[in-house]
């Protein structure tokens, strides 16, 4: 028992706590700091920084694109249901049926333009 | 992952600077007893900082109030096994040889206790790494049982019998050094 106290004396003073260089100290800080600065500016930045690059127009274009194809598929989708319930028609009919359609595709492009 | 604006990445930053001053000397420290020489301690040190910087905020969120040395240790601790794997080596010097440099002990500590302590820091090198890793963190940067089961991702009790036997395993080596 009193040898196991021993080691452990012996390692308290064998493993003391090792100062860092204060070149490292300085080093370090001055690299935290920049990073910070830099994590900072980029933040503001960002938003008119990705309005101004051109590449980062492809994501929203694309986006709206493949929005207005889905949008598009489910009108016609709508339209054609309308058509299979809808009992054999006159023009009056069908001239309704087109209003409809174009009403559902203003529908579906208030709801892709809504910026919310 | 959200980005931080305004005043909440102030905090964090404040809060990252608060971390870095408390623990500067830990991670050093364990860096330095870790790889044994000043110069991959001071990169190793560096290196965790910088990724404890990338990750702060989910550790902030995660650690539900609980102290962060655990995880700045548990950094160093796999970018160290990073660094071995890398260049498939152990240290490159003893410890002995250069912990006197920059360690605080007394001109008596290296004149009357040099041969033990040598003896010891012999030992330490000659134990296991997880063995040895725990007898640093708890005798250089004095964790207790729970930091350092949290810093190995260990139970707290496998973090009690690890440093159990790594002290039983150290008097032995130590009892031989002393009957040559």
């Amino acid at each position: 028992m009193a040898e196991a106290i021993n080691v452990e004396l012996l390692l308290r003073r064998a493993l003391a706590p090792v100062e860092p260089p204060e070149a490292l100290a300085t080093q370090l800080a001055a690299t935290l700091q920049s990073i910070t600065d830099l994590a900072a500016e980029e933040l503001e930045g960002w938003e008119l920084a990705s309005m101004r690059d051109p590449r980062n127009w492809v994501r929203p274009a694309a986006a709206l694109v493949v929005g207005t194809a889905a949008g598009a598929a489910l009108v016609l989708l709508r339209a054609r249901q309308r058509h299979r319930d809808a009992p054999p028609g006159s023009i009056g009919e069908l001239r309704d049926r087109a209003a409809q359609t174009a009403h559902d595709f203003a529908d579906e492009a208030r709801r892709l333009l809504d910026p919310r | 992952m959200l980005e931080p604006t305004g005043n909440a990445k102030a905090r964090v930053d404040a809060e990252f600077s608060e971390l870095y001053k408390a623990h500067l000397r830990d991670v050093y420290s364990y860096a330095f007893y870790r790889v044994g020489n000043h110069h991959d301690a001071e990169d190793l040190t560096e290196q965790t900082f910088l990724q404890a910087y990338r990750h702060f905020e989910r550790a902030l969120r995660e650690s539900d109030g609980r102290p962060l040395r655990p995880w700045l240790i548990r950094i160093a601790h796999n970018l160290a096994a990073n660094l071995y794997r890398d260049r498939a080596r152990r240290p490159q010097s003893p410890l002995d040889e250069s912990a006197p440099i920059a360690a605080p002990h007394t001109t008596e500590d290296l004149v009357t206790g040099r041969d033990e302590l040598k003896r010891v820091l012999e030992g330490v090198g000659q134990l296991p790494d997880d063995r040895r890793e725990a007898l640093i963190m708890r005798f250089a940067l004095g964790m207790d049982n729970r930091e350092i089961a949290r810093a190995l991702g260990r139970t707290d009790g496998a973090t009690k019998v690890l440093i159990h036997r790594a002290i039983k395993q150290l008097e032995s080596l130590v009892a031989m050094g002393e009957d040559d």
